[in-house]
């Protein structure tokens, strides 16, 4: 027997098998202290400890598994400054991207990235992970540098993209924190900053958490804290039995919202939607469709090829002109960065909904590799799909089912969706590789989170930021390269200033405000909780947006917090956990509600849809809204577009290289 | 087949789904537990029997990852259970057929894998 189902079927009942700890108490104290151990937060460590600081890493899940790219990566990006192969400037490839959403992302964690990313990459090798094809499998092909052994993707002109084995980061990741003697608490949910006083808007002088087996609760003490917990997912949809299917990221953040009650400051969180579609999948039956597939040809039902247009609308004739910029573009733009993301389509050019209803094509559409070269097949289905984040399984469990990617064709899943393996850039698109299919239905991807200046510091003292815990904050090279610099940073900070003083009523507050689904054996789970907030975002906070739909959606949240402190109830520690988080979730649906009401306009940028202010992007809204929390009010503020300056000077500045 | 017609029969709630995510072989699992230590969304609890494959206790919490299989010592001990709702066909040029994991009458498998 090994599931819990049979043991009760056979009448047998399972005892949980960790010892029960609620209420006791465990300190620890380090230097640094590090929220969250997946890309950003191992990088963090990492860096702060070969700073010198004794840094403590706390971890909900497993450090050597764990976070969004702890399964896996196909691709580094921004691999620019330093790089050999690269004839572009960290500068000019930043403000490309920078431009291409006018000034709506966070050019200080892009330009970092676009400076260290490279030498990020060089480093993991030296940590044992694999970058390049030391094997000689894909000896001659275009996209490899036959010098370096590197093989790089997307633009094979400006090489700043590289393919990757990176099944074998984290567990690299894993055994350099362990050598740098890095303090590791596995199966520790950090719920709650410390601050001086006990008082938001201090300094933040630690964290608290709790065992997510034992429920034992931890007091971390530190002169600085890294925020590098993922974006947190679950917000409009949560359907577990689909759990597998649906989400990019483990679903088991609450993000950092833990700031958010600290009084620290956020941005973009209107960003933060539901966009469109929730059936995004299968992400595991197929990968990253709009990067790992890239360029697949792609055909319709009765083998007619859709051919890929460059941005100008000319057909591309070949295969090899899909990974190289059209005439006149200096370098392909990377891949989220575009306004594609919200439907923007070029003029003239006809979407394949409406080629399909002309009856140009027939459905289904496939990716159909084996009209490709014989490298570009084995680097799609082979390299790409079996070291990307959850797909690795599906290399092997196609295989095994037989797919060949010399005879089969695989089949869109979404049967006319532009963002369907590698689609994009076919018929409709620039030659890009733009792609919002990560973005879909989860929070902050590229989305809302913590405002930081250039030392990767937030709104509060002694409190920096990594990864998805930034607002617009990126995938793998830039969770790596932002928690680099931002461990940098707080180590430095680190070493001028004492130890804060924990305050008793902050530690008995969260207590309280932890445990209260202990108490009781019946009432709501953390499954109804979810379910809860999900109706109320899916119909309050939809689209298009309007006050006073959103306002009766807070009134709905603030109902929803009341039945959680009067009827919420966790048997088990694991249950607890999520409860815990899940109250998260419903913090974040508050502040995205909040974040939204204060935006009186529609913004393409964002992605922000109102009805009541349906006016695009109008010259006074173009800025940035942040809010805060202030003695239990929402503080509202702005910050201009481009708030970063001078990218170069800025960076160099403040770098501490 | 067993219609449990001179059983007693009891009852129990519905289980969460998937109801098996993963599948253990008893005959190579050791009961290392490794697998419970990495899972990401810590789903599995170890055996009450020492020696013995873990429990899947929150089977519908599975992200499907594979760290289990991918940290596993022992090759053949786990196996990702394809849930009903991932059966994305492929369609082979030659014959027009489509195919997907779990199928009926699955193909052999893929005798020269690309990598």
């Amino acid at each position: 027997m090994d599931s819990l189902a049979e043991y009760a079927n056979a009448g047998v009942t399972v005892k949980w098998p960790y010892p029960i700890r609620y209420g006791e108490e465990k300190e620890v104290t380090g230097d640094v202290l590090v929220l969250g151990g997946g890309i950003a937060g191992c990088w963090a460590a990492i860096s702060a400890a070969k700073k010198g600081a004794n840094v403590v890493l706390v971890e909900r899940a497993a450090t050597i598994a764990s976070g969004s790219g702890g399964p896996g990566c196909d691709h580094w990006s921004l691999a620019i400054t330093g790089n050999p192969a690269c004839p572009l400037t960290a500068e000019e490839v930043s403000e490309a991207i920078i431009d291409s959403l006018e000034g709506h992302y966070n050019g200080i964690s892009t330009y970092l990235t676009a400076r260290e990313s490279y030498d990020t990459l060089l480093e993991l090798e030296k940590m044992g992970a694999k970058i390049r094809d030391t094997e000689d499998e894909f000896k001659g092909a275009a996209f490899r540098d036959e010098e370096t052994k590197l093989l790089y993707a997307y633009d094979y002109t400006n090489k700043f993209t590289v393919r990757v084995w990176g099944n074998t980061f984290k567990p690299a990741l894993y055994k350099e924190c362990k050598r740098l003697g890095v303090s590791i608490q596995d199966r520790v949910m950090a719920t709650g900053l410390l601050t001086e006083g006990g008082n938001e808007g201090n300094r933040v002088i630690g964290a608290m958490g709790v065992n997510v087996r034992t429920g034992e609760f931890m007091v971390f003490k530190a002169k600085a804290t890294v925020m590098c917990t993922a974006r947190s997912t679950r917000v409009w949809y949560s359907p577990t039995e689909e759990t597998g299917l649906y989400y990019l990221s483990p679903p088991t953040a609450g993000g950092s919202t833990m700031a958010w009650r600290a009084g620290a400051e956020f941005t973009m969180m209107e960003k933060t939607h539901q966009a469109g579609t929730m059936i995004v999948g299968p992400c595991h039956g197929a990968a990253h469709p709009g990067n790992t597939w890239f360029p697949a040809t792609m055909v319709d039902a009765k083998g007619k090829e859709i051919p890929y247009v460059d941005r100008d609308n000319n057909v591309l004739k070949t295969v090899g002109e899909r990974n190289r910029p059209s005439p006149g573009q200096k370098f392909m733009l990377p891949d989220h960065y575009r306004t594609d993301e919200y439907d923007f389509i070029p003029p003239g050019t006809m979407t394949i909904e409406e080629m399909v209803e002309k009856g140009e094509y027939t459905l289904p559409l496939f990716a159909d590799l084996t009209r490709m070269p014989e490298e570009e097949r084995r680097v799609i289905f082979g390299l790409m799909v079996g070291q990307e984040s959850k797909s690795r399984s599906t290399y092997k469990y196609y295989t095994e089912a037989g797919f060949d990617p010399e005879k089969d064709m695989l089949q869109g899943f979404q049967f006319i969706a532009p963002y369907a393996y590698g689609i994009t850039g076919v018929g409709r698109r620039s030659p890009t590789y733009a792609s919002a299919l990560g973005s879909r239905n989860v929070r902050t991807a590229y989305g809302g989170g913590l405002v930081v200046d250039w030392d990767l510091r937030t709104s509060l003292d002694g409190l920096y930021a990594a990864g998805w815990s930034i607002f617009s904050g990126g995938a793998h090279p830039e969770a790596a390269c932002t928690g680099k610099y931002a461990g940098r940073h707080a180590a430095e900070f680190a070493t001028g200033i004492s130890q804060g003083d924990v305050d008793r009523k902050q530690v008995e507050n969260e207590m309280r405000r932890i445990y209260g689904s202990t108490k009781r054996n019946e009432g709501i789970d953390w499954k109804e909780l979810n379910h809860g907030i999900n109706k109320v975002m899916q119909v309050y906070c939809g689209e298009p947006k309007g006050d006073e739909l959103m306002k009766l959606g807070l009134d709905l949240l603030e109902d929803l917090k009341w039945e959680t402190d009067t009827r919420s109830f966790s048997t088990d520690p694991h249950k607890l956990s999520r409860m815990i988080e899940t109250m998260e979730i419903l913090t974040t649906a508050e502040m995205i509600l909040h974040a939204s009401m204060a935006r009186k306009a529609s913004s393409k940028y964002l992605g922000f849809k109102r009805w009541d202010y349906p006016t695009m992007d109008p010259e006074e809204w173009r800025k940035f809204i942040t809010i805060k929390q202030e003695a239990g009010q929402v503080k509202l503020g702005e910050l201009p577009l481009r708030y970063w300056g001078d990218l170069a000077e800025n960076y160099e500045a403040h770098c501490l290289l | 087949m067993n219609t449990k017609r001179d059983e007693e029969v009891y009852v129990f709630p519905n289980a969460p789904t998937p109801t098996r995510p993963v599948i253990f072989d008893p005959d190579h699992c050791n009961g290392c537990n490794k697998c419970v230590s990495v899972c990401i969304m810590d789903i599995l609890l170890p055996n009450p029997e020492k020696g013995k494959p873990p429990l899947v206790v929150f089977p519908d919490e599975c992200w499907y990852d594979a760290c289990c299989e991918l940290h596993c010592p022992e090759s053949n001990a786990i196996r990702l259970n394809y849930p009903l709702m991932w059966k994305v066909p492929w369609k082979r040029k030659e014959t027009g057929d489509y195919h997907w994991v779990g199928e009926k009458n699955p193909l052999p498998p893929n005798p020269k894998p690309p990598v």
